[in-house]
């Protein structure tokens, strides 16, 4: 990829997309928690990074939003270096956290028009656009309450609401909805909706597959720093189904015949795990397909696809155990 | 620098809510003053009315508490995960810590305020020229300030509240081994040398001197290099500390 250090033609920025990363890796101390990370995600999409605690989910995101330098690697974002113009990407992006950056002690007019002010707009406009965002966020009844008497549901959406004060073009929002409940899980997904609908480019990160599934353009998997896997949710559900059938073969050759289609297995108990949707329609094709003769599969069983099955799907290789066929 | 402004309108608003150390940070130098004056007064000769002696000590213990807030201030915002926030608008260390600081020298100028006016109703007539009270005021302003911004550098270098409570105990009781209470000469040997050179010794000779009109010398030119040395120390560290904790 060629570097352009300096940008000479601000329009080059918007024919870029909004993120582009290449070769990201970060350790803090012994341990390596970025192992090389590549992302590139259009302008307006809703890009998912997914994976388990602990998979350098936040340190991605940290580094792309200039609040972490990266051991190696380069990005940039709106079109900005993030190494040597972090100003203007800051100007770009919002980053939501996982702990709500509100005052407690402040209400929610006070804590909006401050970081509005703070994004360089006069009093009068921080007025107005704070009274608009907490209209927006359905906060208008709450706004003069310190932020303290406040719900989770609530702070997360102030949260989200003060991010928005300087109309950034790339938001970042790590894992919004953990500790939210549905209701506030749903509200929270309208509004990545409503952003994305705007033209604003969304990365976010979770821990759940169905969030990715219901937000996401693209969903990168990410796992111990590297990612497993990065495609649309399409692409992914054809890989790992949502659902998972279980077979106990009957005898050792048909499980040896049968585990190349398998996204999971166990010698042990002659037992291979296909992806399937979960209707019974799929699961009869599947058992007519694999067993004709009604002889091969001795029983089956159907769970549904975890985050561990995601991972074991996603990140199997067929070359990679073949010892334990 | 309007950032540094909107910070400290931030920093203002929360220690007016935060009433419990508000109160604390007022009441605890009107406590100071009057154990002083009538606990250990009687038993203290300093050559004039004990009260007219201890003032300036009374206003410097209290700069001493009232910064220790800063610290704490500091160490809540690293925690509460608002300084990310700050940090992708772009607003830098300086500017939030600008306005902690300035923050702490607003409240600190009410305590000293609240302080003086009880110091006169109990008998503290000090016999300054406006112009003396005017460098007297200008010297305990960067007094306060030089405190304030080492208690922000140890609100970055330590992890929790406590531990910056911890620390800045320490930094307020600096005004005992001094003259501030009891005339150095009283003092073992050993520590009049630290006693008399210390910076917040200094401070209140100048205090002192300025407010009953006696002759200063330089001594208000030392305080205020030793002010001026541990403010310029203090906020370069805390440049440093500051981009140390958030990287």
């Amino acid at each position: 990829m060629p570097e352009h250090p300096s940008d000479p033609h601000p329009s080059d920025a918007y024919a870029r997309p909004a993120i582009e990363a290449t070769g990201l890796t970060k350790s803090y101390g012994d341990l390596q928690v970025l192992r090389g990370v590549d992302f590139t995600v259009p302008r307006g999409a809703v890009h998912a990074l997914l994976g388990p605690n602990g998979a350098g989910k936040t340190t991605a995101v940290r580094i792309l939003a200039t609040l972490s330098t990266a051991d190696a690697g380069t990005a940039r974002v709106a079109g900005h270096d993030i190494r040597t113009a972090r100003s203007q990407v800051r100007r770009a992006i919002s980053l939501t956290g996982q702990f709500a950056a509100v005052d407690e002690m402040q209400t929610g007019t006070e804590n909006l028009r401050m970081m509005t002010r703070l994004a360089g707009r006069g009093r009068p406009a921080a007025r107005a656009r704070a009274a608009e965002l907490l209209d927006r966020f359905d906060l208008t009844g709450a706004a003069d309450r310190l932020v303290k008497t406040y719900s989770g549901g609530m702070r997360r959406r102030l949260d989200l609401a003060a991010s928005l004060v300087g109309d950034p073009e790339v938001i970042f929002l790590d894992e919004p909805t953990t500790g939210l409940d549905p209701h506030g899980r749903a509200a929270l997904w309208d509004v990545v909706r409503e952003l994305s609908a705007q033209g604003t480019t969304v990365f976010l990160t979770t821990q759940y597959l169905e969030e990715a599934d219901q937000l996401a353009d693209r969903i990168a998997v990410l796992d111990k720093g590297v990612l497993a896997a990065e495609g649309t949710s399409a692409e992914l559900k054809r890989r790992v189904a949502g659902h998972r059938l279980d077979l106990v073969l009957a005898d050792s050759a048909s499980y040896l015949r049968l585990a190349s289609r398998a996204t999971h297995t166990d010698p042990d108990t002659r037992t291979l795990g296909l992806p399937t949707d979960g209707s019974a329609a799929h699961i009869r094709a599947l058992l007519d397909e694999l067993d004709p003769t009604r002889t091969t599969v001795s029983r089956f069983s159907v769970h549904t696809a975890t985050l561990d099955d995601v991972f074991l799907a996603l990140t199997r290789s067929p070359a990679a155990e073949p010892a334990h066929v | 620098m309007s950032d540094a402004l909107i910070m400290t309108g931030r920093s203002l608003r929360l220690s007016r809510r935060n009433i419990d150390a508000l109160i604390t940070s007022m009441a605890l130098p009107v406590m100071m003053l009057l154990i002083f004056v009538y606990f250990f007064g009687g038993a203290i000769d300093t050559g004039t009315r004990y009260v007219t002696y201890v003032v300036p000590g009374v206003l410097l213990l209290c700069a001493g508490f009232g910064s220790a807030n800063t610290a704490m201030a500091v160490t809540e915002d690293l925690k509460s995960g608002i300084i990310d926030r700050f940090r992708s608008l772009d607003i830098g260390g300086i500017p939030i810590l600008t306005g902690h600081v300035l923050a702490s020298a607003a409240r600190n100028s009410l305590a000293t305020a609240l302080v003086l006016c009880l110091a006169f109703a109990i008998g503290f007539r000090p016999s300054a020229t406006l112009a003396g009270w005017l460098a007297a005021t200008a010297v305990l302003l960067v007094y306060i300030l030089a405190l304030s911004w080492l208690s922000a550098a140890i609100g970055l270098f330590v992890k929790s509240s406590e531990a910056a409570g911890g620390f800045t105990f320490f930094v307020s009781f600096l005004p005992y081994p001094s003259s501030a209470f009891v005339p150095t000469d009283t003092m073992p040997g050993w520590l009049q040398g630290f006693a008399a050179h210390q910076p917040v010794t200094k401070v209140i000779e100048t205090l002192r001197g300025l407010l009953l009109g006696q002759p200063v010398g330089t001594t208000p030119w030392v305080a205020l290099a030793w002010c001026a040395g541990i403010l310029a120390v203090s906020a370069g560290a805390s440049g440093l500390l500051f981009r140390r904790r958030t990287a």
